[in-house]
This record gives C-alpha cells, structure tokens and sequence, in this order.
C-alpha cells in the first residue's frame, strides 16, 4: 500500500502524548463512559491523532483572520410568529420515560 | 425489464412507457434479491415506496410534470423520515422514528420520489469506509472484501449495483465523493447552503452539506434539481433564483481552463490512480480543455485543520443524545451522571466517541487557541488558496482519492491512515465549494474516480464537464459483474 | 477595619417576544409540560436554529437607553454543558462579541446624589427548560416549555457599593426595560432575575477580594437581604481568619442565608466555540437609527420633563416616572383636570394609597385617568371641596360610578350662593348669642366655633373661603 505520509506536508514537530487520567478528564467533560482499558486505548489513539494535527503548527497563520464559516454571509432573521403547534404527544411518543407530560430523569440534587 | 438511467426512466414514465409502481417493484425486487451480498440498506420501505407510486401514477396520468414524478430513489439513513426510523447508522438512533421530515426529502417528495428505503452509512458519516454502521459494514459491489467508501457507502454501493437509480448522500470531508470514486459512479457535493440542512443529523454543521449520487452527472442534475433551494429553517440556507442544474449539460468544453494542483499529484498518489486520471484529463483536452498545473500551498494542512474543527463542531452536535428526550438510554440508571455517560457509551461506536474525545479536548480551557482558532486560520489559509486559483481557472481536477478501494478492516486500526484516504476531498469541504466525483477509469477491477472542483455555486458547469466527459466514455455506465 | 463592599449583578430579563429566540414555538406562560416545547426546543437530530428578528430589535432598543454601543456584529456561541433542563447539551448565547457593550445607567442615592453604574456588555441568549422535584420520588420531571425562549443578559461592571446601591440599580433596570417595552418584568414568573457577585476588601484598598455569586435572587428584597448576609458571612469569615473562596452560592429565602453550591462546582468548562448553525448578527446604520425611533421617552428624560413642564418637585416626578404606566396615568389626569400639581398630590396620596390597599396592579385600577380627572376637575371649578373629593373617590373605587353622579346623588354640591350662606351664618348667630357677645368682646378664637357650626348645618358643603368671608363680615356686625 502507498504511504501517505508526504515529507514536505506532514513534518513532525513533536511527540504529543495524552495519558489516561487527561483522557478521563475528557471523558467525564463529554459524558463517556470509558473503563480502564478504553482509556488506556483512547490514549494511544488520540495522541497519534494530536502528533497528527500538529503540523498545523507549520502554518503561517499570522494576521490571519479565523474562519468559521465557509460563506462570509450574515445572520438572516425570522419575523417573531409562533409557527409551531403543540406536538407533545407525537414527540413523547419516542421519548424512553415521560409522565405527565413531563421528561424523566433520576432525581437531580441541587 | 432491462436497467436504465434516472434520466431515461423519467422520459419513460412520461410517455406512460412503463409506470412508477412496475419501475418501484422492479427495484425493490432487485434490492430484495441482491442486497444481502452488499448491505447497503438499514431499513426498505416497500410499502411507502408502492403508495408514492401510486400517488404518483395518478399524477402521472393527470398529466402532472414534476422533476423526480415516479422514479425510485433511496434515502441516506441521515436524512429525517417521518414514521420511518432514522438510525444515522447508530444503535443511539437504532429505536428512533423520526417525528418530522427532513426539507430535503420532503423537496423530493414534493418533487414526486419515490423512497425505497433508507440507506447504511457510516455510524454519525463518521468514517471513510462505511465500517463504523452499527448495521454492519456494506460492501463494494466490485469487490465485496473491499469498503464501498463512506460515509455515504450505502448510497454508493445501492446506486453502483443499480439496486436503486439514485440515491442522496451527505458529505462533510469527501462522505459522497469518495464513496462514489470507489464505487463507479457519479457524486456531487454542492457548495456550502445550497441544500438545506434542516433534519439532516449533524456531524460538524459548517461542513456537512447533501447532495446527489447516482450513475451519470445528468441523473446528478436531475436529482440536484430537486434536492436544492433555499430553506428559511436552515439560517445557513442561501438565499438564490432557483437553478436548472441540468441547463450547462451540453456546454462546450472549448476553452475551458482546468487546473491540477501540483500539490494533488505528489507522494502518496497510487500509481494506478494516477494513470487513469491522466488519461481522463487527454478526453478533456481533445475535447478543447486547457490543462493548466497550479497550486494549492496549504492543502496539505487540509486534514489536519479537518480533524480539529469537525471533531469539535461534532463533540457539541452530538451533546444532545443523552437518553432523556428520544434514542438510546441505559437500563436502570443509578444517577444522572450514570444516566449521560453509560447511555452514551452504549449507544455510540468507537469512532464516534473518538471523534467526541478529540473535539471535546481541542475546545477545553487552554487548548482552544492552540487548536481550534488555529484550525480556523488554517481553513481560511485553505480556502484562499482556492480563491486564488479561480482567479486563474474555470475548475480544478485531480483524483477523488489516493487510491482505489482497500479492504475491509485494512485501516480499522489506524485511525490516521483512514483520515488521509480523504487527502483530496476534505479541503473543498472547508472551503465551502461544489465539488463532483465521477467515474474516470480503472486499476484492475476497481473503479477510480475523478474529482472536479468549481467555484462557488458553479455546479452546473461541473456537470457540465462531467456530462460531457460521460458523452466520450462509458465508465459511468459499466457495472459490476455480479449485478448486470 | 473598615470593610467596603463590592457588587456587580448579571442580570436576566426574559425579552417579551410571541416566539421563542430560534423556533416558531410560543413563549407563554404556564402551559401544560411540553406543550410550547417543539422540535428545535426538544433538541431532536438535525433541527436548526433561525434568529427571531424581534429580540434583536429589543437589544438594540435595550443598548440605546443606556447609551452603549451596539455591535455592528456580534456573534452566537455554543456554551457547552450536560443538564437535564439544557435539550441540546449546549446552550447558545453570545460570548467574545455580544451585541451590546459599555453602557450605563444612573442610579439615585438615598442622599439625593446620583451615581453612574457600568453596564459592561448585554448578550442575548436562549433561557433553560425547569426540572420538577415535587410529585415523584426518585425522579425529576422535565419541562421544556420555557426552553430557548429569549433572554438578554445585562451585566454590570463592579461598581455598586451596598446592597441599597444594587437595589437601586436593579429597580431602575427593571422600570426601563418595561418603559422600553422588551419585557413584562414579571419577577414571580422569572422574567427577570438576578445574579450577584459580591466581595468585600479593606477600605481604601483598590484590587478586589475574591467574588461569590450569588444565584436565585427573584425579588427585590432577597436582593438586598442576600448581599447584606453575603457581605457579613464574608466579613465574619476574613476576620476570624478565614479566606473567601470563589463559588456559586445559592440564597435561601426562607432561612435567609446563602450556602454553596459547590456541587454545581465540579470543572465547568464551557467549550465555547462560535455556533456553526447561526451567522454573525449583522446590525446597520439604518437599523439603529429604527430602533432610536422607536425609543419611547425613557424614565429620566421623563423626570426632567416633569419638573420643568408641570413645576413638580424633584422628589415627586421621581415617584411618577418610576413606572411608565404610572408616569403615563398621572399624565392622563394632568390633562384632563389641567392641574398638574392637584393630580401629583392625587396620583401619589389617595390613588396610590387605595391601590396599595386592593394590592391590584395599576390596569386593573377601577378609577380611571378619566374619572380621576372629572374628580379633580370639580375641586378647580369648587363644585365640591377637597375634603368631599375623598369621599367622592372612595365611593368610585367602590364602583359606585363617576364624580358628577356621585355628587348629585348624594347631595354633596358645594354651597357658594350668598344669600344662602349669609342666611345660614344669621341662623347660628341667633342661636349662639353669648358666644356672639364673647367674641365680639374680643375672644377671636370663637371664629373657629362659629365656622364649624356653619358647616355642620351644611354638612360640609358650604364653601370655605366664603364662609371665612361672609361669617367674619356678619359677626363684625357689618
């Protein structure tokens, strides 16, 4: 198979490595579970990806403005009219625990 | 009953030559009968598929003239469907029907299609080779222990073994293109807010874009004639006269000028793959295209801005599949925290929680310059590149991918590798532009597909040059031995 | 040591829109669970955001009166979190670039002066649902109806020094929101809400101590009573040798204290990055200018006109432009008995007071501007005396119909014929022929007596100044 890592595009700068307790951290930020081995996996996967996307460092982004949308459009906006009609039952219909109208989750402690 | 093209069969239907019912029963026949060696479908609707065609039967008979009136089509499973479950190729989505329809189905519909089903896909598009479906991995009608391509693998492979005339795809870094390169037939992904977004599930919003995929670049336009137009529910919907993208088909390729990015033909390029891209670029020069070498400076940092910013749009995106308002949610959860995170680690697949890891780190405190505001540098370094070249020319081309398909399972364990097999179509995704695969030849049994690049909007001259490449030769038209 | 305090609030105002910030659902208040809760609301998969033209209108309206610059663009970013009453996992509102930024308002101190407070930005953004504790036992329900309607957050810079001074503030933030027409205001209902970062350092000290925020403070009395308890748990603490920490405290009305919530605590990080579903807010010169045209005149303005139109006190036109509804009531009375300053002391005194009383709201006032009018408008023309006017106003606050009416059917016309009173005044003097003679010998507090007399037998509807005239005339003997 061919390689596809080109010299003159992808030059590494660095080894980036993730261990398992900064993967847990993102983990329980993005509300994964993950179990020791996962993390440990995970590890090893994501610092290849991060090794990966620091070329980025590479470029000459100075002055450079961030770009966050592909078209340089502004926001169009909606007349304020109520369009929407109740559709509680047909939305509820797929919901895993409802009662009362109301979404159920375990109990939250405030 | 013999195999035809989209654009036949709507001539056909009209003339009253055949009807949508026989046309949706001989597909759903072939679907029946072959796609257990391909998987491309998660779910068929043959009931459904049966009362559109005849719905559109007595349209058909009133004499009623509508862009897709009867003719069978196939549904990316990403794509809402009222009543029909929409699984996003995600055992999270695995129990959810969707209560409201996506604009773009629902333009279809209105259009007089007819679904036949919905179609696998990788799990979230998130993937390259179609192996990430919670429904199992589809395979490649050339070679079933090759990838049909991904995300829009199903798509791809249904259309290839004509089990469906056309079908729509999504892609967000090469998910129509690359799987249309591998599998024989024609893709396009149109410029950013030309079709609308509403009720497509989300992976990284200001990539993700839909379009057609189907056997030639006119059957593309048909489709394409359907699927775009402005939304007022997609506030990233643009705002233009409708197009007839089947108008630009017969355009002279006199004068045309062309570039190849010097950066699209270096390392890493199969040697194979670049042949046939070579002799396909002599078809379009004999025809009177000038071929002009460019190029693209940052696009090799193309990939790795991608695998920042979608990963990040998509750690967000995906924040909303928790368990509480529809889809996966564990058994007996102890506590909320339990709820959220076993919910999620059930109901998401290894990539997808890759992808969520990946984005969720490249936002959070301390990293969101060093990534993400970088990435976003980068996409704009990347896009005025582009910007830059069309100053100098009409479209640019290069090979849809590196290489032809691999096999199943090959890169599963390098997630890095099955990034790059994106190499050439991902930096058109960040830049917003239309950009098209189409079949442009052969390695051995494999199809290798061509990609055309146009500015802004310029989709019709895409299929223009793709058309008129499809009128020199048969590529588009060859299918895959076990399917004929 | 002599402690200063230290306050900034941020403050949510739910703007009154028909629909909510990006969905065509309505914005109600207390429909059945879910039932204003449509698919954008729900979060389902691959529904989109569109930005409702009427909240932008609002902030701008909002950013012109307090005089602050209204960003030409302003962008909407995803606030990342997981909670049950957040459908998305990320709410939007505006981060780096909200749409308004650097404004102000002045407040007016006890002592008369006046201060500046900083408002250092005010963003848009889309309220949370409500979690349900009540009716279910290991369970919390979830109500989406009040999610992604629209609020504005106003935060203040830290420039307020007690809690009378936020007090203060936040009145005066609540008034012109509803001068200006975006919100209802409605504190019960959590159209407006407060959260107050409080601290405290040694007096003539210049860097700040370190901040708790306070949360859940929805009137204007748990403002006050939380930052002055805030303000001594952090003295007590620094001088009993302890440190503040900076944390979400949550304020207890019914123990009046504030405690931590440092289980909300646990490593928030927002993850905010631009919202790819929403484009920059683009705001022009034109739509400026539109929304300045559409600026109602604010409560300050109002004030200065007050005194200098009506001649009113400084301290009385404060009191009739702290509310546009009563500032526009006092105007309507103004007009239609033409005595400003009879219809201040009216509007302030008795009508207040009998609205304080019936705890109804001034639109539900049963005396109309109208009514009051013709009232006040029988005093200037002496149909009837002042005293008589409170007896006529309590029999219209009890719906007993208008003034005139009243008037006639109770017999309470003023007496001013002459030859009338000058009958009644000879009466008395016959009957009362000592005291005549005690006052004629020079006992002139007598004077007093013989009035009072005259207006019992005429049960007070003798005119005063003519009874002062005519009886001093007929016991001078003239």
């Amino acid at each position: 198979m061919v390689t596809l890592r080109s010299p003159a595009l992808y030059v590494d700068i660095g080894t980036m490595s993730l261990n398992s307790d900064e993967v847990r951290r993102i983990a329980q930020l993005a509300r994964l579970a993950v179990d020791d081995r996962e993390a440990e996996g995970f590890a090893a996967g994501l610092s290849d990806i991060f090794d990966f996307v620091e070329a980025l460092d590479a470029a000459e982004i100075g002055g450079v403005e961030p770009m966050a949308h592909p078209l340089d459009a502004e926001q169009r906006l909606r007349p304020d009219a109520v369009t929407e009609p109740d559709q509680r039952e047909l939305f509820q219909a797929i919901a895993p625990a409802i009662d009362g109208g109301l979404y159920l989750v375990p109990r939250v402690i405030e | 009953m013999k195999l035809d093209t989209l654009a036949s069969w709507a001539r056909r239907l009209r003339v009253r030559d055949i009807s949508s019912r026989e046309l949706t029963e001989f597909y759903l026949g072939r679907i029946d009968r072959l796609d257990s060696q391909l998987n491309s479908f998660i779910s068929v609707t043959p009931d459904l598929a049966l009362a559109a065609a005849d719905a559109a039967d007595e349209r058909l008979a009133r004499g009623e003239e509508a862009p897709l009136l009867g003719l069978p089509v196939a549904q990316k499973d990403i794509f809402c469907t009222q009543g029909v479950r929409t699984s996003c190729g995600s055992k999270m989505l695995d129990n959810f029907i969707a209560p409201y329809t996506a604009t773009v189905v629902e333009r279809m519909n209105t259009a007089g299609a007819v679904m036949l089903g919905k179609t696998n896909m990788d799990e979230f598009a998130m993937g390259s080779s179609n192996e990430t479906s919670h429904y199992g991995p589809v395979r490649n009608p050339w070679d079933p222990e090759r990838v049909p391509g991904g995300s829009s693998g199903g798509s791809a492979a249904a259309v290839a073994a004509r089990l469906v005339p056309a079908a729509t795809g999504t892609d967000t870094g090469g998910s129509i293109r690359q799987p249309a390169a591998f599998c024989g037939i024609t893709g396009v992904k149109p410029t950013y807010g030309r079709v609308s977004r509403y009720g497509m599930i989300a992976f990284a919003s200001s990539l993700d874009q839909a379009g057609p995929m189907a056997a030639s670049a006119e059957d593309c336009a048909l489709m394409l004639n359907a699927m775009a137009g402005f939304d007022p529910r997609d506030s990233t919907s643009v705002e233009r006269p409708a197009e007839d993208f089947t108008a630009g088909l017969r355009a002279d390729l006199k004068g045309l000028r062309i570039g190849l990015p010097r950066e699209f033909f270096g390392e890493g390029l199969d040697p194979g793959v670049r042949a046939a891209i070579e002799a396909a670029l002599a078809v379009l020069r004999e025809r009177g295209a000038e071929l002009i070498e460019i190029s693209l400076p940052n696009s090799g940092l193309s990939v790795p801005a991608y695998y920042v910013v979608a990963p990040a749009e998509c750690s967000s995106n995906l924040a909303r599949y928790d368990g509480v308002r529809f889809g996966h949610r564990c058994d007996e959860p102890r506590d909320l925290t339990d709820l959220y995170t076993r919910s999620r680690a059930e109901g998401f697949g290894a990539e997808v929680k890759r992808r969520i890891m990946i984005g969720t780190y490249v936002l959070s405190a301390g990293y969101y310059d060093a990534y993400y505001l970088k990435a976003q540098k980068v996409r704009r370094l990347i896009a005025d590149d582009f910007r830059r070249a069309f100053g100098q020319v009409d479209v640019i081309a290069g090979p849809t991918s590196p290489e032809t398909p691999f096999r199943l399972g090959e890169k599963s364990a390098d997630p890095v590798q099955m990034y790059l097999s994106d190499i050439y179509t991902i930096a058109v995704n960040l830049a917003g532009l239309p950009g098209l695969s189409m079949p442009a030849g052969t390695v051995g049994n494999l199809p290798v597909g061509m990609q055309l690049i146009g500015n802004y909007f310029d989709e019709a001259r895409l299929l223009g040059v793709a058309h008129q490449f499809q009128q020199e030769t048969d590529w588009h038209a060859r299918m895959p031995a076990p399917f004929v | 040591m002599q402690w200063e305090t230290v306050i900034g609030l941020e403050i949510h105002t739910q703007l009154n829109t028909v629909s909510k910030i990006f969905s065509g659902a309505a914005t109600a208040y207390g429909a059945e669970p879910n039932r204003q809760a449509c698919a954008v609301d729900l979060g389902l998969p691959g529904v989109l955001p569109v930005l409702n033209a009427a909240v932008v209108e609002k902030a701008v309206m909002l950013g012109l009166a307090i005089d602050a610059r209204i960003a030409p663009r302003s962008v909407f970013a995803r606030k990342n979190y997981f909670y049950p009453d957040l459908p998305k996992g990320y709410q939007i509102s505006q981060y780096e670039l909200p749409i308004v930024e650097q404004g102000y308002l002045d407040i007016d101190l006890e002592d008369g002066s006046r201060k500046r407070i900083g408002v250092t930005r005010a963003h848009l953004e889309e309220d949370a649902g409500k979690s349900l504790h009540e009716g279910f036992t290991a369970m919390t329900g979830i109500d989406l109806n009040r999610a992604g309607t629209p609020l504005v957050e106003i935060v203040s810079e830290p420039d307020m020094r007690s809690a009378k001074e936020a007090v203060a503030y936040m009145k005066k933030l609540h008034a012109l929101v509803r001068y200006l027409g975006i919100s209802d205001g409605n504190m019960q209902e959590g159209s407006f809400r407060c959260d107050a970062n409080v601290s405290v350092r040694p007096r003539g000290r210049t860097e700040f101590g370190t901040r708790a925020e306070i949360k859940n403070l929805n009137s204007f009395r748990f403002v006050e009573r939380a930052i002055n308890f805030e303000v001594e748990r952090q003295i007590d603490l620094i001088e009993s040798g302890g440190t503040v920490v900076q944390e979400t405290r949550l304020y207890d009305p019914d123990r009046d204290e504030t405690r931590s919530m440092r289980s909300k605590e646990e490593a928030n990080d927002y993850r905010y990055f631009p919202d790819p579903d929403l484009l920059p807010v683009v705001i022009h010169a034109e739509d400026i200018e539109a929304a300045r045209r559409r600026l109602p005149e604010l409560p300050d303005a109002k004030r200065e006109r007050f005194i200098s139109a009506y001649g009113l006190s400084a301290y009385d036109a404060g009191s009739l432009t702290a509310s546009r509804e009563l500032a526009d009531y006092f105007e309507a009375v103004a007009a239609g008995c033409n005595a400003p300053k009879l219809a201040a002391n009216w509007v302030m005194g008795d009508f207040s007071a009998a609205l304080n009383r019936s705890e109804a709201g001034l639109a539900q006032s049963p005396v109309s501007a109208e009514a009051l009018a013709q009232l006040l408008s029988r005093i200037q023309d002496e149909t009837i005396s002042g005293k008589i006017a409170k007896e006529v106003f309590d029999a219209m606050w009890s719906g007993e119909g208008e003034a005139d009416a009243i008037i006639e059917a109770r017999g309470l016309k003023q007496i001013t014929d002459t030859a009338a009173i000058d009958a009644i005044i000879d009466e008395v003097i016959a009957a009362n022929p000592s005291q005549l003679e005690q006052y004629r010998s020079g006992k002139d507090k007598l004077f007093g007596f013989f009035v009072g007399q005259v207006m019992k037998k005429t049960r007070g509807q003798a005119n005063p100044a003519q009874v002062n005239e005519r009886l001093r005339a007929r016991l001078q003997g003239d």
